[in-house]
């Protein structure tokens, strides 16, 4: 770890106005992903703006229905607010497959957002990797790619985004609000993260400047049907293989409006907007899941040890649909899928 | 203690290569107050262990992947390693060596020692930590719920199955 000094922010204003001010200083919240990779040297921050006490930790009703939810909240107080267990059962459940106890009582939500990916040559000095150094080298393309991406790589770079409390706000279509020096704005999640391209050291559209504020939830929760389905290589404390948080409408059988998210598969939550599309007015049924499962997937490209996520992200799509339709979400402690 | 890396940094890219002033860092731990002078980059982990001279908390893999290192921060579990000591000023920590009470073992140790639900023992302080901060939690738990909520807890030598039957002692369960 580098030597580098600390500052505590007042308030959120303070908080941008020391990050501007002091180039390639970073914020720390929880520290869960910040500690760690400032301890394998791969974040060298010569300062650190601790953000953690302040009063960014609120979930509030919105006027009209949403929930507003300040980003220093820890995941684990997140998962288990009443309005998120009642209206918003998909995100407390992929809260719940994320990481440890003692994890989500430190991780905030602004700073699981921001996390970075596991790619084990990111996290690797002695080796090329194009997120750490532009213009380096990729080491994973024709290395150890297991668990890399099937959707959306570039030459550069074929990482994933680890999150899955992501995968669930990109099915509900969150919004993320954001404060900088002069002014805030707000990004829909969706266009939150990025896809690699040729500069895959962004993994955000977030500026260095810029402190995350709050989550913002739309009314629409989908808590009679949903499900989050983490496949993953030991049933807790590993990060997914591939995830999907699935969200239906539902007049009848017939689908009136689909979410589909998925985890692990690139380098941010994917979802397409002309699979959801097709899915409207279709019957909620195996014949529907697995036509919108291929379609998902249809773009989908296999690196030298990946190949298996297609056919499990096609096969993880249908199964989580599936619990969605019939009312039994995967339960996040009986692992056995249903 | 982490040493001082200075050397591969470039001095344009830091402008704070002199060691930045150490901070005072109050901390009360097992219910004694206590004030020292860190290095920021000091975590909870190594303040516990290398300053107050508190080994009973044990480092395992120092990046948050084993739970060995798990105290209890205001009655919450966390994972030390991860966390810089300045970060919790003015904290109530509790470390294994704070869980009994007058001479008398804290419940999860004495049913620790009934189920004998260790072999070599490392992997035990962060195990009761973090089943003190669960059953602080305070929810009603089957057996299953007990082995995800305690899946941040590695133990190398596979004592599992004795770990559960004594959290399950401790929550008066048997
Ligand atoms: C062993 C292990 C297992 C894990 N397993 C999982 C898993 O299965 N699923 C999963 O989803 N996650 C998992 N995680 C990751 C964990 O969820 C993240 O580390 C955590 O969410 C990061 O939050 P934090 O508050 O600790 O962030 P920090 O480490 O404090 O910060 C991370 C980054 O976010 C920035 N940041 C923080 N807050 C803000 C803000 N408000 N505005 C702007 N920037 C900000 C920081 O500058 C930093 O760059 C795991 C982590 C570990 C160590
Ligand atoms: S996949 Fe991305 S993060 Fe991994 S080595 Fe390649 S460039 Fe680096
Ligand atoms: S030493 Fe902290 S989790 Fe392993
Ligand atoms: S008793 Fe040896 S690691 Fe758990």
């Amino acid at each position: 770890m580098i030597n580098f000094d600390y500052v505590r922010a007042t308030s959120a204003a303070d908080a941008v106005s020391r990050i501007a001010a002091f180039p390639g200083a970073k914020f720390i919240a929880g520290g869960t992903n910040l500690v760690d990779l400032m301890k394998e040297d791969v974040e060298r921050p010569p300062r650190l703006i601790d953000i953690s006490r302040l009063p960014l930790n609120r979930v509030e009703d919105i006027q009209g229905g949403g929930l507003r939810i300040g980003a220093l909240i820890a995941n684990a107080d997140l998962a288990g607010a009443p309005p998120v267990a009642q209206r918003y059962p998909l995100l407390g459940d992929a809260l719940r497959a994320g990481a440890s106890g003692q994890l989500r009582n430190m991780a905030s939500v602004g700073g699981n957002l921001m996390q970075r990916t596991r790619c084990c040559y990111f996290y690797d000095l002695a080796t090329p990797c194009n997120k750490r150094r532009p213009g380096d080298g990729c080491s994973a393309r024709d290395g150890l790619n297991r668990a890399h991406a099937i959707l959306g790589a570039s030459v550069a770079c074929v990482a994933t985004h680890p999150s899955d409390m992501c995968v669930a706000l990109a099915a509900l279509d969150a919004i993320v609000h954001v404060r900088g020096p002069t002014e805030g704005r707000a990004l829909a999640l969706t266009d939150f993260h990025r896809l690699p391209g040729d500069t895959p050291d962004r993994d955000t559209n977030l500026e260095p400047d810029e402190l995350i504020t709050a989550v913002e939830l739309p009314p629409k929760g989908f808590a009679e049907h949903y499900s989050y389905l983490k496949i993953r290589d030991r049933l807790s404390y590993a990060f997914a293989l591939v995830s999907v948080a699935a969200a239906l409408d539902l007049d009848g059988d017939r689908i009136r409006e689909a979410r589909i998210a998925l985890g692990g598969v690139a380098h941010k939550p994917w979802r397409d907007a002309r699979v959801e599309d097709a899915m409207r007015g279709e019957p909620a049924n195996a014949a529907t899941f697995g036509a919108a499962a291929q379609a998902l997937l249809r773009d989908a490209r296999a690196l030298a040890h990946n190949a298996f996520k297609i056919d499990l992200a096609a096969r993880t799509v249908v199964r989580a649909l599936t619990q969605a339709a019939r009312g039994t979400p995967q339960s996040q402690t009986d692992k056995r899928i249903g | 203690m982490t040493q001082l890396q200075t050397t591969e940094v470039p001095a344009a890219k830091n402008p704070s290569l002199a060691p930045p002033d150490k901070l005072a860092v109050t901390l009360i731990v097992n219910g004694v107050e206590q004030t020292l002078r860190l290095a920021p980059w000091t975590t909870l982990l190594d303040a516990l262990r290398d300053h107050l001279n508190l080994t009973g908390t044990k480092k395992g893999c120092d990046h948050g992947q084993c739970g060995a290192c798990t105290v209890l921060v205001e009655g919450r579990r966390i994972n030390s390693c991860l966390t810089f000591a300045v970060m919790q000023d003015g904290a109530r920590i509790t470390t294994i060596e704070g869980l009994a009470r007058n001479g008398v073992l804290h419940p999860l140790q004495q049913a620790f020692t009934d189920h004998d639900a260790f072999q070599c023992g490392y992997c035990t302080p962060g195990q009761i930590c973090s089943a003190a901060g669960l059953l602080a939690e305070g929810k009603p738990l089957t057996r299953d719920e007990i082995r995800e909520a305690m899946s941040g807890n590695i133990c190398r030598c596979g004592a599992y199955p004795n770990i559960v039957a004594a959290i399950e002692q401790a929550m008066g369960r048997t």
